[in-house]
């Protein structure tokens, strides 16, 4: 279990997020929604164990995370952040061997690991090409293969629990943001428990056990889609109006009302 | 798009790819050195020099061969190696290609702490048991290197990141700051230190002896060894600091230790052989050209690179106009201030926004 507990962050005078308490569970997708600025990136931040709480704790499987060395947390957690670069023109092989090499895994495990990896995120064909020429697209699903890689890696080795990612679609077309949850349902259907931030309420309703909604920096709803996703809830948060849909395959389909 | 996908997916350097311009390059190191040792103001043939070097020349020859031109080419190789994987440490720290040990001011910070020695270091000198006088110089020059490192380090730091221009400015300003140290040093100088300071200054492997040589390389081994190690530390940084982080590098720790090494490696280097520029600019960029981005190949390129670069430009120096010896800063300069005008243009067009 990762969990944030009593937690509260300012950075300068401005307070980011306070009274958060939530833990995520091995297994579990939870996603987490809410307006620009509300401080979900924070909440992944803390969680990631590269920013420090200013009150509360954050504990991996009951160990604080700050008493865990960058090292053993990169074979517990991968994290993806949002708009991940790279300085170096490596190819994208090597990017998501990159990845891979977070763990200590015998050598001979690492290229199936990097090749499996390659191909949930759907970027197989480009293996050889540098990563300097992609399209923001095929960047981000190479960084995705890296990570994905890492928590493979982590779990070969023992570990590889959480992952954590910062708007994994955001610069993907709507295959590929498909291609990209259903890694993230593969790796929660392996035991691990991912923590992912969305923009695409849809998207989360469909493929997220549970939704945490933040708001102004306080978590104002966590539960399943249904519970959460309700149009008053949303035009609340959002301050545009709602219209929530139960389709009948059981999805749920949640559209903003436009005004013009 | 099609045409742009086609050609970035052109197969690159495999690791028995890389291994070719490796193995070329230490070719190229080994041909410089045995250069070094057949040219000079006596030409020397292949055959004498191997006799030399297993005691078996006559006598001139082999003065000629083990007290000045090995101990010369020895200075050479550690120079050109700890220049060249300072580069490459530096450069992989800063993910910027601009980073440089002679740019950022620790050449001129060592160059502070040997000159200090020259001018004002008698006195701790005669208080120094005999054994450890030869090495005042070469810790002093450290101490200066690692003193400006720290401090550009640490001027850079803001919330938690390094930024880069920051860096490479205030490796300007302490560039000025030695600078003018060394003059107000030089100004209050006497006859004789004058004259010393004067030659090392100038630079060059002129001054190289078995001691300072070996000391050098001594160095220059340890800190080569722990920026070796490096290798995929400095990979994970090209992703930046945070997810650097996030992949299990201790930050903090491998930023200090790359400071620390470089300082090492090129105080070291400084001490004896004076300042020598763009070394650790253009090697980490030729073998990079070469093997690709990995560290664990581009840091046994570099730092042969490294050494065929200071070998030639010492053998162009010593060859030039004999029996004048012009000092090697000039070649070196002369090569790496074109390269780095080239290297900025290049830079300007690459950071234009692209698709």
């Amino acid at each position: 279990m990762l969990e944030l507990r009593g937690v509260a962050l300012r950075r300068g005078a401005r307070s980011v997020l306070r009274d958060v308490d939530v833990a995520l569970q091995p297994g579990e997708v939870m996603a987490v929604c809410g307006p620009n600025g509300a401080g979900k990136s924070s909440l992944l931040s803390l969680m990631a164990g590269d920013l420090k709480p200013t009150v509360g704790s954050v504990k991996l499987d009951g160990r604080a995370l700050q008493s865990l060395g960058a090292a053993e947390l990169a074979q517990q957690r991968a994290v993806l952040e949002q708009s991940p670069q790279v300085a170096a023109p490596f190819l994208v092989e090597e990017l998501v061997g990159l990845g891979a090499s977070c763990a200590p895994i015998a050598v001979e495990d690492v290229s199936p690991l990097v090749r499996d990896a390659m191909q949930m995120a759907e970027i197989t064909h480009l293996a050889q090409a540098r990563t300097d020429r992609l399209s923001g697209g095929e960047g981000a699903r190479a960084h995705l293969a890296r990570v994905l890689a890492q928590n493979a890696a982590g779990r070969l080795g023992g570990g590889g629990k959480y992952l954590l990612l910062d708007e994994p679609t955001a610069s993907l077309d709507l295959s590929h943001q498909i291609a990209a949850m259903r890694c993230v349902r593969a790796a929660a259907a392996a035991g691990c428990g991912v923590m992912t931030v969305l923009h695409d309420l849809n998207l989360a309703a469909a493929f997220a056990d549970r939704i945490v909604l933040i708001s102004a920096g306080t978590i104002v709803a966590d539960g399943a889609p249904a519970e959460v996703f309700r149009e008053s809830v949303l035009s609340e948060v959002f301050g545009v109006a709602f219209h929530v849909a139960h389709e009948p395959d059981g999805n749920l389909r949640i559209a903003p009302v436009y005004r013009h | 798009m099609t045409m742009a996908t086609a050609a970035s997916v052109a197969p690159r350097n495999g690791m028995l790819r890389a291994g070719l311009p490796i193995v070329a390059f230490a070719v190229l190191a080994i041909g410089f050195a045995l250069a070094g040792l057949a040219f000079g103001p006596v030409r020397l043939e292949l055959t004498q020099i191997l006799a030399a070097l297993s005691g078996e020349a006559d006598p001139s020859t082999q003065a000629i061969v083990t007290q000045i031109r090995a101990p010369r080419i020895l200075l050479g190789v550690a120079v050109g190696a700890g220049l060249a994987l300072s580069g490459v440490a530096l450069q992989g720290i800063l993910r910027n290609p601009l980073a440089d040990p002679g740019l950022i001011g620790v050449t001129g910070g060592a160059a502070l702490g040997a000159v200090l020695v020259i001018v004002l270091g008698a006195a701790v000198l005669s208080s120094l048991p005999e054994g450890l006088r030869p090495y005042l110089l070469p810790f002093a020059a450290f101490c200066g290197a690692l003193a400006v490192t720290a401090f550009i380090f640490g001027f850079a730091r803001q919330s938690g990141t390094t930024s880069v221009t920051t860096l490479i400015l205030a490796g300007v300003a302490v560039n000025a700051i030695s600078g003018a140290a060394i003059g107000a040093l030089v100004y209050i100088s006497d006859d004789q230190q004058l004259r010393d300071l004067t030659f090392w200054s100038m630079g060059g492997l002129g001054q190289a002896n078995w001691t300072s040589g070996f000391i050098a390389t001594l160095c220059i081994l340890f800190a080569g060894a722990g920026l070796l190690q490096m290798a995929r530390a400095l990979d994970l940084f090209q992703l930046g600091e945070r997810a650097a982080y996030h992949s299990g590098v201790d930050v903090e720790r491998a930023k200090l230790k790359a400071a620390g090494w470089s300082a090492l490696a090129v105080g070291a280097g400084t001490a004896v052989a004076g300042p020598i520029g763009f070394i650790g600019l253009v090697a980490p960029h030729l073998a990079r050209l070469s093997v690709g981005p990995s560290h664990k190949l581009v840091a046994p390129a570099a730092a042969l690179i490294g050494v065929a670069l200071v070998l030639a430009a010492d053998l162009a120096v010593r060859t030039a106009v004999p029996p004048a010896e012009p000092p090697i800063g000039l070649a070196t300069s002369l090569i790496g201030g074109p390269f780095f005008l080239w290297l900025l243009l290049r830079y300007l067009r690459r950071s234009t926004p692209h698709a």
